[in-house]
């Protein structure tokens, strides 16, 4: 335990070797626990943690360490969001030890989607630091055990500390290198964007074990099953960073429309086989967005479960 | 350049809509350069302001004056003998006008008639783009010219963000991503290694965070 970083169930699972498999759960637009209970139960025991937005598309929902406490009471681990949008530095620390406090291990740390995406577009926002600042904080918080102004810490938190990386967003050229400047600051996983089009996540992959960073940083890649041909258009035309091939598209198609969400499990099974043996990628993030329910079903298919068990 | 926006005249007619005998300040400053601001545009208002209230059978004096600048006591004093003659004043300077007007006039009333929306240039003819955001610690040499405090929607100091769309940003596309423009640069100048670090947080302290800010240069102060 003592080499551990958090001791996060993410962290064991992923040091000791294992293809490591995250979920994702959206806090509700209200106080309905039920709600959010009956969604993530659905990934309870079937992934290594469960990502828990922070108001997402920059839409209030219940707060994420509200929702990853929640999670930990009933014996699922999250793996607690936050963005730069809303929090200033001193809110982000302030909450960053209260999760730990609440049981919490593991946090992605993320800029967040402009307020202008979401339901409150007349909003300030905050922006006191940025992604690549925030991890370097959670590192300094859990390492020196200081504050960002170098104060002492009564109980630092212990946090596995993770982040996104979007191989398919422009200046493409760039994005390994800032891949490698988040681990620099500190992140100990990436989680990246969904992956569609596998050609060009290869070569991310490839470029990313050439300049060794795959050896210092456990990759995570993402998928997100398409449940539709207009979910894929949309995902294609209106999702700012996302890579979605026209060849995918035209197969969804292909199907007759009943089997369209069939055949986007199928596309996203085949996705993983490979990333199970592909070099660089420690595991799968697994976006099923609303459709929490089909989780068991694609990590069975998938041949992910049972989930290992590290002590 | 401090650039600004006209009111809409709907709004600067309900501000004075119970005066019957107002002026209008202009400001050869900035808001002259911005075009909104300066003698054409109080001759404009003023005409407007005037036919509005005809057509509304309350017809409305106005006077029409111009100031070397708004933000310089010796000059809000050129208007010491009239301003209280007026219901109203309306300045179309920055939003630094009408608060030095009314601190020197506090018997009367001041309307802005812009909106003051920030510190840039003009891009093309009529058009002016943001490029600062006076945040009191400059920082653009690092990124060759290119702030991504004024210009990153984000103010990211690591960009670009996931959402940087084929060079523009997640918010609009008509918004160019600055940081797609930095690493571009960067890259034509063969000093991609400038971005390796991570820029560390920035101290807030200098820009509207720390509060009312003020600059002493002692050589120009007169003491005693």
């Amino acid at each position: 335990m003592d080499d551990l970083k958090s001791g996060s169930n993410l962290e064991k699972v992923l040091k000791a070797g294992h293809f490591a498999l995250t979920g994702e759960c959206g806090p509700p637009k209200g106080a309905n626990v039920e709600h959010l209970r009956e969604k993530f139960l659905h990934l309870k025991g079937v992934v290594d943690a469960v990502n828990v937005t922070d108001n997402q598309t920059a839409v209030v929902r219940l707060s994420s360490w509200a929702a990853s406490a929640i999670m930990v009471q009933e014996g699922v681990e999250p793996n607690f969001q936050m963005v730069c949008r809303d929090r200033n530095r001193l809110a982000m620390q302030s909450d960053i030890l209260g999760v730990y406090a609440m049981g919490v291990r593991n946090m992605l740390c993320l800029s967040g989607d402009h307020q202008k995406f979401g339901n409150h577009p007349q909003a300030k926002n905050v922006y006191d630091i940025d992604s690549m600042q925030l991890i370097s904080l959670a590192k300094t918080m859990r390492d020196e055990g200081k504050f960002f102004n170098g104060e002492p810490i009564d109980v630092p938190p212990k946090l596995f500390i993770g982040a996104a990386s979007n191989p398919f967003a422009e200046p493409y050229e760039f994005r390994v290198y800032r891949l490698a400047k988040k681990i620099a600051a500190g992140a100990d996983f990436i989680q990246t964007q969904c992956i569609y089009n596998m050609e060009r996540f290869r070569e991310f992959i490839r470029q990313a074990n050439d300049m060794g960073l795959t050896e210092k940083c456990y990759i995570l890649a993402g998928v997100t099953p398409m449940k539709s041909v207009g979910m894929a258009n949309y995902m294609a035309k209106q999702v700012p960073g996302m890579d979605v091939p026209e060849s995918l598209i035209k197969r969804l198609k292909g199907v007759e429309k009943t089997k369209v969400a069939e055949e986007g499990i199928r596309f996203c099974l085949e996705q993983i086989e490979e990333f199970k043996t592909m070099k660089g990628v420690a595991g799968v993030h697994l976006m099923a967005i609303e459709w929490e329910h089909r989780v068991p079903e694609i990590a069975e298919r998938a041949g992910l479960l049972p989930r290992p068990v590290v002590n | 350049m401090i650039v600004a926006d006209r009111k809409s005249i709907h709004e600067i007619l309900d501000m004075v809509k119970d005066c019957s005998n107002i002026l209008v300040v202009g400001c050869k400053g900035c808001v002259t350069v911005c075009n909104v601001g300066g003698l054409k545009e109080v001759q404009i208002l003023a005409a407007t302001l005037k036919i509005a209230r005809k057509k509304e059978g309350r017809p409305l004096h106005v006077d029409e004056t111009l100031l070397e600048r708004q933000c310089d006591p010796e000059y809000i004093a050129m208007i010491q003998d009239r301003v209280n003659d007026y219901d109203a004043v309306i300045s179309m300077a920055c939003g630094v006008g009408p608060q030095f007007l009314s601190e020197a006039y506090p018997d009367q009333r001041f309307y802005p008639a812009v909106n003051t929306t920030f510190f840039g240039g003009a891009v093309a003819h009529g058009i002016w783009e943001e490029r600062c955001a006076g945040c009191g610690t400059c920082i653009i040499h690092h990124f060759d010219g290119l702030c991504p405090i004024a210009r990153c929607s984000k103010s990211l100091m690591n960009g670009p963000c996931g959402g940087s769309d084929h060079g523009k940003c997640e918010i609009a596309k008509n918004v160019d991503c600055i940081w797609d423009k930095i690493v571009r640069k960067k890259m034509e100048l063969g000093r991609l290694n400038d971005l390796l670090q991570v820029f560390p947080a920035k101290n807030w302290q200098t820009a509207r965070d720390g509060g009312l800010r003020r600059s002493r240069r002692e050589e120009l102060i007169q003491h005693g």
